[in-house]
């Protein structure tokens, strides 16, 4: 037994609508700002489910992380397109302002933090997301001190909110360009170590090799493997 | 909230028409689809390494017979085979599947579940829980399993060991099984304490707390 698995009782919300505000592209991304009326407000590193349904009734749903901080009247959904991604490709290619949703969050009690211990969260591509809420509410409620970042991803470019990660003073490591005069590579332990210091607790999230690479590295780094929080994905459209 | 209790009309997604339906099998509950080949992964802590034989499966709680079995002890239990699909909350099934082990009647059989036990708690070595109906893992319907298509069980999905459920929500069928807990009343595992349902069937798209 490595540890004990607390009840975190974080909200949980049912199912809503709501309407597509804003949203941006590129040609892998596309980011979603939702007005929910009524809706429950999440923790930060919580999930909604999307659904999509079709005029005979057939639904199609995947589960997004949020990116929002929970003082942000809208809610703001980031969205890898995947090949051939039946929900992912739709909301990428079709998805217009004032298109109505099926919701339903927030869910998820783990993989959350409010703001309270000193935290220290490793995301891999789309994996940031849940770190971009828990920076945006560190920085409304005044705990910027208590949150460290590593993002890593493949170029500048290709990660998202590597701008508002940046400016919120993350670590982000490129692996396949040079950024800053750091050569193109995964981060090393001597770069997390610093990140690792004082944090009672770790969270990790993106696929299933990234999340299996950095709970070796925050190992090395000397983190207990009970206090790491794992949220991994693989490519589910 | 009732998936069919909204405050307001359903409503039907813009231009979207969705996968092709045709040769769908109806095998798949509502809501999901099939991930063919793949096999996505979830897990919510640090995947464990787990040596065989330092593990072992305890069946105790409200039993008569409390037991401990080792590696090899479940090994030289009479076998048993699953073969269909399998079913998790995010959506995708699997069908097709074989996995190999041991019924989870042939522990409670050595175990002996006492006339009050009605629910079991399902305990990983990484302090994962579960919690299911005692009627959902006896009767044919639940297996401790160490082989995927007649090879050993990959670690990212359980291995060595596994409990398999596969009649609910993947999510029941905790990995790295090591202890099953027979209790007289029900209480909330992992999952189910952070907002997942207490029994999971998925033909009723029991996901989350308040679901049917």
């Amino acid at each position: 037994m490595t540890g004990e698995l607390v009840d975190t009782r974080a909200p949980a919300g049912g199912w809503t609508t709501g309407t597509l505000v804003e949203m941006d592209r590129n040609d892998r991304l596309v980011r979603l700002r939702l007005d929910v009326p009524d809706r429950v407000d999440h923790l930060p590193g919580q999930h909604y489910v999307l659904r999509l349904r079709a005029e005979d009734g057939y639904t199609a749903s995947r589960s997004y992380s949020v990116a929002s901080d929970p003082g942000d009247p809208l809610l703001e959904l980031m969205v890898e397109c995947l090949p051939g991604g039946e929900v992912s490709g739709f909301l990428h290619d079709e998805a217009r302002p004032g298109d109505v949703f099926e919701l339903r969050g927030p869910i998820g009690g783990w993989f959350t933090w409010s703001g309270d211990v000193p935290v220290v969260c490793f995301g891999g591509g789309t994996g940031v997301v849940p770190f971009v809420s828990m920076l945006r509410h560190a920085r409304r409620i005044g705990a910027e001190r208590l949150i460290r970042v590593c993002a890593v991803g493949r170029s500048l470019a290709s990660l998202p909110y590597s701008e508002e990660l940046r400016a919120a003073g993350a670590f982000v490591a490129l692996t396949r360009e040079n950024l800053d005069g750091r050569v193109a590579a995964p981060p090393y332990l001597d770069e997390l170590e610093p990140l690792v210091a004082g944090a009672e607790r770790a969270y990790v999230c993106g696929s299933v090799g990234f999340a299996s690479y950095a709970t070796r590295l925050l190992g090395e780094a000397g983190v207990r493997a009970d206090a790491i929080r794992v949220e991994q994905f693989g490519a589910t459209g | 909230m009732a998936p069919d209790r909204y405050r307001e009309p359903v409503p039907i997604t813009r231009g979207f028409s969705g996968r092709p339906r045709r040769g769908r099998p109806d095998r798949l509950p509502p809501g999901q689809y099939d991930t063919g080949a793949d096999w996505p992964t979830l897990t919510a802590e640090v995947t464990p390494h787990l040596v065989p034989d330092e593990w072992t499966m305890t069946v105790d709680g409200l039993v008569e017979n409390p037991h401990t079995w080792s590696w090899r002890d479940v090994h030289a239990l009479p076998g048993s085979t699953y073969f269909g699909d399998i079913h998790c909350v995010t959506t995708w099934s699997k069908l097709d599947v074989t996995f190999g082990g041991v019924s989870v009647d042939t522990l409670l059989d050595i175990a002996r579940p006492r006339p009050e036990a009605a629910f079991v708690m399902a305990h990983s070595t990484t302090g994962y829980t579960t919690n299911l109906p005692l009627e959902d893992v006896r009767g044919g319907k639940a297996w401790l399993v160490w082989e995927y298509d007649g090879r050993p069980l990959p670690v990212e999905h359980g291995g060595p060991v596994r409990l398999l459920v596969p009649h609910l929500y993947f999510w029941k069928s905790a990995k790295w099984v090591t202890r099953l807990e027979l209790m007289d009343r029900d209480r909330p595992g992992f999952w189910e304490q952070n907002g997942y349902h207490d029994r999971g069937d998925p033909w009723l798209e029991q996901r989350y707390q308040g679901d049917p």
